[in-house]
């Protein structure tokens, strides 16, 4: 049985590891084989990028070598897929080569798109890379006051970070004794300050407690970086002196150029995680085009669900369980308090009060997320 | 003119009205979209965004626990 994993994140990693050690003796002895395929012989931990945003990390903390994570057995190759010929079986990769496969799974991921609103890309910061990142701290840092306005765009990676980004910029500018200098303003596109309703039944107090502003039902329209002005689909308008935006995402170009799926999001069952219309694809991650978080959360748990039932097919030749839409993601509530957020298709969240206890728990996941990309937790 | 699903059911993060922000991206003006949500609160929060951004509220029927808000991308 060949198994493909085209995708080297969160997602691709942790279902490769899972494989592995439930197939230990099937790839002994040559009746299964794993082979993963990724675009970058580094892999990176994403949500660190908001911590290096406001000076919390380093780049080097971010990373560690792909092939350093992967049990021994899965075959590694840093050659990204080209074209997928789901019709033969078979991915071709940048190198030329092509690979074959009995069971597929694709774990592309996303990318920020702030080129899709006028004026986004030149104007705002944002943390969704390591450049933007440190130019974003870079900025912070020069930043001596004004108007800083948060806004975003949808579908976005972790839906978390809007909260979590305005939180830590209080914290950032009070530990620099600038709070009286420094006017921070909110923007969410629905009616509420976050989409789960019990996060934003604490936070818009929280956001009223601390001086933070907001303005709901803003979507991103355009920047107009002459004026310092953005505007949103809605018809509001405000002004700022430094715009700080988390961009909607799309899915990797490669699956739109494949015709997998509209915008890089490729339709999958939401129990079974196959690919519409094909029973030996599996996606997972951000690739999906589910209702659920873009978040390494979700990537988490599907790549569990999927380790479990691909051994099964190879073991006993069914699936032997659904994936229930559990996600769970943490929510910093500003330098050294949070909380978190557990739900499935079935149960929402009940999010309590933050704390510093489950702000130390975060901070030691950003350690321990190590051990998680290796299956281990 | 075409018709799109957007299946939400289940989903409170993004949520329903996200993923229909997020769709609307996907279709032409003058497409419909059904969103399918088993939140109750999706029959006024769509309505509200609808008014909001300027795009057309065609109806909202509840069937056996499930909200369809038929809505019609305007511009």
């Amino acid at each position: 049985m060949k198994i493909l994993i085209v995708g080297g994140g969160m997602g691709g990693t942790i279902l490769a590891n899972n494989l592995a050690r439930r197939l230990a003796s099937e790839l002994r002895s040559g009746k299964a084989r794993i082979t993963l395929l990724s675009a970058s012989e580094r892999h990176m931990y994403q949500p660190g990028l908001l911590y290096l945003a406001v000076g919390r990390m380093t780049p080097d903390e971010l990373y560690r070598d792909q092939a350093s994570l992967l049990e021994h057995d899965i075959e590694f190759h840093v050659d990204p897929v080209e074209e997928f010929r789901l019709d033969n079986n078979e991915v071709r990769t940048k190198s030329g080569k092509v690979h074959g496969y009995d069971i597929l799974a694709i774990a592309t991921g996303s990318r920020p798109a702030p080129e899709e609103i006028p004026g986004l890309a030149e104007n705002a910061e944002q943390f969704y890379t390591e450049e933007s990142a440190i130019k974003m701290f870079r900025r912070l840092q020069a930043f001596q006051g004004g108007r800083i306005v948060i806004a975003m765009g949808v579908p976005h990676k972790c839906p978390m970070a809007p909260l979590e980004i305005i939180f830590m910029l209080h914290d950032y500018f009070k530990d620099r004794g600038m709070l009286d200098k420094v006017k921070l303003h909110y923007t969410y596109p629905i009616g509420r300050v976050h989409t789960l309703e019990n996060v934003a039944k604490w936070a818009a107090p929280e956001m009223d407690r601390l001086g933070i502003t907001y303005e709901t039902l803003f979507n991103l329209k355009e920047v107009d970086g002459a004026k310092k002005v953005v505007r949103s689909e809605e018809g509001g308008e405000t002004p700022y002196d430094l715009l700080i935006t988390i961009p909607a995402h799309r899915g990797m170009e490669v699956i739109e150029k494949n015709g997998l799926g509209q915008r890089g999001w490729i339709p999958t069952h939401r129990h079974k995680l196959t690919m519409e219309g094909r029973n030996n694809v599996y996606v997972l991650g951000d690739t999906t085009n589910l209702p659920i978080s873009k978040a390494g959360s979700t990537a988490h748990f599907e790549a569990e669900t999927l380790g479990e039932n691909i051994a099964a097919i190879v073991k006993l030749g069914a699936p032997v369980r659904d994936y229930d839409g559990k996600v769970f993601c943490f929510i910093e509530a500003g330098k050294d308090r949070a909380t978190y957020a557990s739900f499935d298709y079935q149960n929402p969240p009940q999010p309590k009060a933050p704390t510093r206890a489950v702000h130390w728990f975060k901070v030691a996941y950003n350690k321990l997320y190590w051990a998680s990309a290796r299956g281990l937790l | 003119m075409a018709r799109r699903t957007v299946d939400a059911r289940g989903s409170f993060c993004p949520g329903p009205l996200m993923e229909l922000i997020a769709a609307m991206k996907m279709v032409a003006v003058g497409d419909e979209l059904e969103v399918l949500s088993t939140d109750k609160g999706s029959a006024s929060e769509i309505p509200e965004w609808l008014r909001k951004a300027r795009h057309e509220h065609l109806g909202t029927e509840e069937k056996d626990g499930v909200w369809h808000v038929l809505v019609r991308k305007a511009r």
